[in-house]
């Protein structure tokens, strides 16, 4: 076997520092390679998200309103078709919740999706197909501007998810608070 | 030692998993579904395999006062490029596992195999260890995440087996991750125990 380096002061310092040079270059390196798909697999996350959220559209503008970032979709025309907004909060059953939220020129909702979410598989993680327009609990045509939809132990009429209140607690909050930044979108 | 022995003690006789009990906290954290506890094995799988290989190359020149801080760095290193890797190509897969992917440094077989077998061997059987080591967690984790996912969803691997009925959602849960893994922890030993005494 080969003779061991001794614990001298020396010894120790050198080893270290080269040890965490060495892996520092190597991590540089490796986040120069993989800064760009990255960041090119969270922009097409988003653009994905407000495709399956909107109606069909010609043109986006961004806009930031309430301090949520809005896409407001156009037609060919100019004329606003809906808008898809980001909207999230701390309500979930396990911890943060973000959505991309779609209306449409009326307000009522044209669909969402679930950008991130930390709900319990099975339970609340359910959300990404149950208020969906086959799911049980469909909000999409509502119009939360006329009314907050709640959940039917709270008095509304939106079936929870079984098991899951807080979470579809949450759910509604969201979209509910998107629906309020939506009416606040400049035309 | 010979490389048939350092295979059948990962995968069987000292299976991360089922005979040291190391490693818990990802066991039951990730293992709620098939898919999930099959990426996390192999995830730290390939940390396992190349913190060996390198721990056991600077081994002489790792003076012995500081190896811990110089292991950890290495195996936090590779951490860091298991996780750089999967957001930017399998983002998916990122956004299931996350924060647990980071925790690969603090999981205490890979420092604990660093410890025990790559500062005392040389490369070729560090490799074998790091990977058989490896493997014995993938397979642990993958057979919980089915038992999980099938008494919880009633899914394997994703695709539904019972058809729209809901499973005993308890499973998924952190209940059912503790009652899975001593059910199998016992199964398992036992099927172990017996075939230890008839060799």
């Amino acid at each position: 076997m080969a003779k061991k380096a001794q614990s001298t002061l020396v010894n120790m310092l050198l080893s270290l520092t080269a040890i965490a040079l060495v892996a520092a270059a190597i991590l540089a390196a490796l986040n120069a390679v993989t800064q760009e798909p990255i960041a090119a697999a969270q922009k097409a996350k988003v653009e994905n998200a407000i495709s399956a959220v909107l109606p069909a559209f010609a043109k986006l503008d961004d806009q930031e309103v309430d301090g949520k970032t809005c896409h407001v979709a156009y037609d060919e025309q100019g004329n606003m078709v809906g808008a898809a907004i980001e909207a999230g909060n701390d309500k979930g059953f396990g911890g943060h919740l973000q959505l991309m939220v779609g209306f449409d020129a009326d307000g009522l909702v044209t669909g969402y999706q679930i950008l991130e979410t930390h709900e319990t598989p099975g339970l609340g993680a359910k959300a990404d197909a149950w208020f969906q327009k086959d799911g049980k609990g469909s909000v999409i045509g509502r119009k939360p501007a006329e009314g907050d939809l709640t959940v039917k132990k709270d008095g509304g009429d939106v079936d929870a998810i079984t098991g899951s209140t807080i979470t579809s607690r949450a759910f509604l909050s969201i979209v509910n608070d998107a629906a309020k930044t939506f009416s606040n979108i400049t035309r | 030692m010979n490389a048939k022995d350092i295979i059948k003690n990962g995968l069987i006789k000292e299976n991360p998993t089922w005979v040291l009990i190391l490693g818990m906290c990802p066991t039951l954290a990730t293992t709620t579904s098939a898919v999930n506890g099959l990426s996390m094995g192999l995830a730290t799988t390939f940390v396992l395999l190349m913190s060996n290989i390198v721990i056991s190359l600077l081994k002489s020149v790792i003076p012995d006062k500081v190896r811990i801080p110089a292991f950890i760095v290495i195996i936090a290193s590779f951490v860091t490029v298991v996780e750089m890797v999967m957001k930017a190509y399998l983002p998916g897969l990122y956004d299931s596992l996350g924060l647990f992917i980071s925790l690969i440094v603090v999981n205490c077989i890979v420092l604990g195999r660093a410890e025990a077998f790559a500062s005392k061997n040389g490369v070729g059987h560090s490799a074998l260890d790091g990977l058989f080591m490896g493997l014995g967690f993938t397979w642990a984790l993958t057979l919980l995440g089915i038992v999980r996912e099938l008494l919880g969803t009633g899914c394997f691997f994703g695709h539904s087996l019972i058809g729209g009925a809901d499973g005993m959602l308890m499973m998924i849960l952190p209940p059912g991750g503790f009652l899975a893994l001593g059910f199998l922890m016992a199964l398992i030993n036992k099927i172990r125990r017996r075939n230890v005494k008839n060799s």
